[in-house]
């Protein structure tokens, strides 16, 4: 099964004409993805890729029937072009764009929030490298070979960091269901857990990592998630042991400015809630293949 | 991005918020001059630093004489002021703001801030003021009142009149404090900014409302379109590392170990920096280079990290994603030749184009040590960094 998409998903590309729109829809196109065309305002009816440019995404999900869509518009308009796709009907968006203002996240959180939850777009990132269910679809920016197939859901706010995991385990011979990047900001579309409770639904999956960095509440919320609500082990990974407080590390949202926010606060609320702990960054994989020989 | 007290406050006069007379000053005689144009007989000259408590720091003197201003305006310019936020390394002080004294007969708390689990804006008050919020969440959380705002909506009255009341707000001085509260919100919802603190929020003997200090941290992604606010940047605050890093479109955090780095991603980053402590080292340095490293990007990034002296050793982790590894080592390769590099370096390259970047570092002929794993690497790195200071010894 995987989660959020598979090899019939049809995709569009939100700044489709673009020079990182174009190279990354190739990319995608040629992982097996089933991108069904794009969207660039003003340049409906050409064909770029061999396929179909629309002027909004209204007319691709009625024309193309598209499902989903993946965002590379500038950070100014993105906003915009995710309210845009959540309107038109998309029913998954991954948001690639880094350095959307925090005021306009606000704003899309409040308008997705419009919809009645059946009808609601699921909205990953921004500032993410997006979403792969491995050999089936590809709807991100990420390297697609160094993911195999299988039975482990990664969840985390890192693209290389992710990375790093997928290798570990490809490495051990461990596959993934599927890898959900939700970005560094400090307010995305979707939270750990939110992806957490698409996992526990998902079939296939039968450990979930989670790999989280320092700052703001949400690896903690997701554990507690994880001990009242999931029957699925729990493998989690903080970054950050050796930042400073108050100093913002890299992501927008990687900063320590509260109590509870240290990687050692969030990793000790974790136990407590039952979650595995990965003692290093190098031993994520392994602490996945210890927990998987348990089941 | 920070700005200064003085900046905060004019932004925050223009939105209707009450505010003491006040000048700003780059010499002594500047600030004398400042005092006679406010008059009156008692004066706060106060350090413009982006930092939280500066009084408990000293600096902010009160003055009863034009030659007390003097004095402490001769005693603060130039000062590096260390506060409980600045870390040991403080901040110097270019700048004073020169105020008319305050009759203080009650002292409040007041901010606007992004709350990131609510996704909305928060306002905090207190009519515990004067003291760090942060200990009055400890000592007295039930002196503390949280409001939510509706994004959709905005600030309505009822939710700043209930602020105000939770202020102990006097019923004569009701209707400036929501004219208050509702001002600074408009400035932080207009000027997208992140925090908006006024500690503390005074009443006067005169019975004004006024704010007595004032700090403003503005969202970096939102100054594309806040080209006033991005002009109120003080580089003069900001670590001139960072400075450069961030000038160079690269993301650097200088820290106290002596195991320099240089990694792509933030997260990958912070990683990193934990193998290395946990193999017993210490990161000198957070640096994220991003996605797109380029062999100039490379050379400038090696650049920086070597421009701490402290470092003994450095780290390089790439996970190639868009990135290809044979592009990395050439541009490696390139940067340790034209900087005549002097301490070990670590390379660890991972992903796209693998065996093509091992290759090029192989053949160049350079010491580089080569790790195949994130463990490895941060091990040999620790190795290398204490073999250095072994050698010295």
């Amino acid at each position: 099964m995987a989660i959020l998409i598979n090899e019939t998903t049809r995709i569009i590309v939100q700044g489709f004409t673009g020079k990182i729109g174009s190279f990354h829809a190739q990319d995608m196109i040629h992982y097996g993805s089933k991108i069904v065309g794009g969207v660039t305002p003003g340049k409906g009816g050409q064909t770029h890729l061999g396929l179909p440019v629309f002027n909004m995404v209204k007319e691709a999900v009625q024309h193309a029937g598209a499902e989903a869509s993946i965002i590379f518009v500038p950070p100014a308009f993105a906003a915009d072009s995710i309210m845009e796709a959540a309107d038109a009907g998309i029913k998954y968006c991954v948001a690639i764009t880094d350095g959307i203002p925090t005021q306009d996240m606000m704003r899309v959180k409040n308008f997705l929030r419009r919809f009645p939850k059946e009808e609601r777009m699921i909205l990953t990132g921004p500032n993410c490298a997006g979403t792969i269910s491995p050999g089936r679809a590809m709807l991100g920016i990420m390297p697609g070979h160094i993911y195999q197939q299988g039975h482990v859901g990664i969840v985390g706010r890192s693209g290389t960091l992710g990375y790093e995991a997928a290798d570990q385990m490809k490495r051990l011979g461990i596959g993934i269901s599927s890898s959900v990047g939700i970005g560094g900001d400090p307010i995305n579309g979707s939270s750990h857990r939110d992806v957490l409770a698409l996992f526990e639904q998902d079939d296939e999956t039968k450990v979930v990592l989670m790999i989280g960095e320092i700052g703001g509440p949400q690896e903690v919320e997701a554990g507690l998630f994880a001990k009242e609500h999931m029957n699925k082990p729990v493998v989690a990974y903080i970054a950050g042991l050796t930042a400073p407080e108050g100093r913002r590390m890299g992501h927008a949202g990687a900063i320590i400015s509260e109590a509870g926010e240290s990687a050692a606060e969030k990793v000790a609320m974790l136990k407590d809630y039952g979650v595995t702990i990965c003692p290093t960054p190098a031993s994520m994989g392994a602490t996945v293949a210890e927990v998987l020989a348990k089941i | 991005m920070d700005i200064h007290e003085y900046q905060a406050k004019e932004i925050l006069s223009n939105y209707g918020v009450k505010i003491a007379v006040g000048g700003l000053a780059y010499s002594p005689e500047d600030a004398v001059q400042r005092a006679r144009e406010i008059g009156g007989r008692i004066w706060a000259v106060k350090a413009q630093i982006h930092s939280g408590g500066r009084g408990k720091a000293g600096g902010i003197i009160i003055c009863r004489s034009h030659d007390e201003v003097e004095a402490a305006a001769e005693a603060l310019l130039g000062k590096r002021l260390i506060t409980h936020q600045t870390g040991a390394v403080g901040k110097v002080c270019g700048r004073l703001y020169v105020e008319a004294g305050t009759e203080i007969t009650k002292e409040m708390y007041f901010c606007l801030l992004v709350d990131r689990s609510a996704e909305r804006i928060v306002m905090i008050g207190s009519a515990q003021g004067g003291m760090e919020i942060e200990e009055l969440a400890v000592t007295q959380p039930d002196a503390i009142k949280k409001i939510y705002i509706d994004p959709a909506v905005g600030l309505q009255d009822y939710q700043a009149r209930e602020m105000a009341f939770a202020l102990q707000m006097d019923a004569d001085n009701m209707s400036h404090a929501v004219k208050t509260i509702k001002g600074c919100y408009r400035a932080l919802r207009d000027l997208d900014a992140n925090m908006l603190e006024i500690n503390p929020l005074v009443t006067t003997h005169s019975g004004k409302l006024l704010a007595l200090d004032a700090k403003m941290t503005f969202d970096e992604n939102a100054l594309f379109r806040q080209l006033k606010i991005s002009e109120l940047r003080d580089k003069t605050q900001e670590d001139p590392r960072e400075t450069a890093a961030a000038d160079r479109g690269l993301s650097y955090v200088g820290l106290d170990g002596d195991i320099g780095c240089m990694i792509n991603g933030a997260g990958l980053a912070m990683a990193t920096m934990d193998m290395i402590k946990l193999a017993g080292g210490e990161p000198a340095n957070f640096l994220d280079v991003g996605g797109g490293a380029s062999a100039e990007r490379t050379e400038k990034a090696f650049r920086l990290v070597l421009a701490d002296k402290n470092v003994k050793a450095m780290l390089v982790n790439i996970f190639a994603g868009i990135n290809r590894c044979d592009w990395i080592a050439e541009g490696v390769v390139h940067a340790v030749r034209k900087l005549d590099m002097k301490v070990p370096l670590i390379v660890r390259l991972s992903g796209t184009n693998v065996e093509e970047g091992q290759r090029i570092i192989a053949e160049s002929g350079l010491p580089i040590i080569t790790a195949e794993t994130l463990a490895e690497a941060a091990e040999k790195a620790v190795q290398a960094r204490n073999d250095v200071v072994a050698s010295e010894a």
